[in-house]
């Protein structure tokens, strides 16, 4: 890929514009389209680009596996743990209405908080899929 | 609306050319890249019918991401696909034409497409439509059901997702490892 020089920089000029729209489809996803899977899925894609320009070893130097792991983990536990969160606050599991004092208030804290547990999960288990394959194909 | 009916009839009729093409191709990577194109229509179609975080997903997922990886796949499998005996088979054509005859006779029960009087417009989305305003107010009330009102279903997903990463990593990742092992060893 090193050869294909206008790729690469007409790539890595788009890297940020993709992260920043996941990012605009994570926390807007309550008044448009979009949310946790499809963000993470997005941001995902910007380290796929990156990867497929520069090597799975430059780009794994930025997203280690072993990150992405503890990360992956820690959006489900986010997402569960909200649920205990409102269980010891009085409430039902992943009854959001007590996180505020406000029960509206209170839905939407709830509501962002299991989104971006979502988006960690899925964009850094697509980044896993993908750098294990990658990392295959290149040994072979 | 009869732009509409077209578009709707342009789309199904693309997705079919786009299956019975797959089915004939012996090349993979093409057939790889007609399943992304399968999913971008299908995408479209979803836009047409006004769910636009389906069709966001499916855009996103179903031809992005599993594009890419389906290629990843490719590149260590190999790219053509092994030719078979060519050996005419009565009884799968069977199978498939009754299973389809039986499927086309249970649409005949089922309520028209789109009517107002539904079982799924009468059930609980209107509840969904009117209180959820009040209760969580979130304009997009695709996110209000997807989290809230149904939010075990969504941990559920996570845990899926989150699963399927663990199961991977265990099957591909960790002979890998192996591999490095022996090799320094």
């Amino acid at each position: 890929m090193s050869d294909h020089l206008i790729l690469r920089i007409v790539g890595k000029f788009l890297i940020p514009y993709i992260m920043l729209f996941a990012l605009y489809v994570q926390f807007h996803g309550d008044f448009g389209p979009g949310g946790g899977f499809q963000a993470g899925v997005i941001f995902a894609s910007a380290f796929v680009i990156h990867t497929l320009l520069f090597g799975v070893q430059s780009t794994q130097k930025i997203a280690p596996p072993w990150v992405l792991k503890i990360i992956s983990s820690s959006g489900v536990l986010l997402y569960a743990g909200v649920g205990v969160a409102t269980l010891l606050m009085g409430g039902l599991y992943l009854d959001y209405d007590v996180l505020a004092a406000d029960p509206i208030a209170g839905q939407h804290i709830g509501i962002i908080l299991v989104e971006f547990g979502v988006g960690l999960t899925v964009a850094s288990v697509m980044m896993l899929l993908f750098f294990t394959f990658a990392d295959r194909g290149e040994q072979a | 609306m009869i732009l509409e009916q077209l578009i709707d009839v342009f789309l199904l009729a693309f997705l079919a050319v786009i299956s019975i093409a797959v089915l004939r191709m012996r090349d993979l990577f093409g057939a790889v890249m007609l399943f992304g194109l399968y999913s971008l229509t299908s995408a479209s179609l979803f836009m047409v019918l006004d769910a636009a975080d389906v069709a966001f997903t499916e855009a996103a997922v179903g031809a992005g991401i599993s594009t890419i990886l389906m290629l990843c796949t490719l590149s260590l499998t190999g790219r053509k696909e092994k030719s078979l005996q060519k050996k005419a088979k009565m009884l799968p054509l069977i199978i498939v034409l009754v299973t389809g005859a039986t499927l086309i006779y249970g649409i005949l029960d089922l309520p028209p497409f789109g009517a107002p009087d539904n079982p799924p417009h009468t059930h609980v989305t209107p509840r969904y439509i009117e209180q959820s305003p009040e209760e969580i107010d979130v304009p997009n009330f695709v996110t209000a059901v997807l989290a809230s009102y149904r939010g075990f279903d969504t941990l559920g997903e996570v845990v899926v997702i989150f699963t399927a990463g663990v199961g991977v990593l265990l099957l591909i990742g960790r002979r890998r490892r192996d591999e490095k092992k022996e090799r320094a060893s």
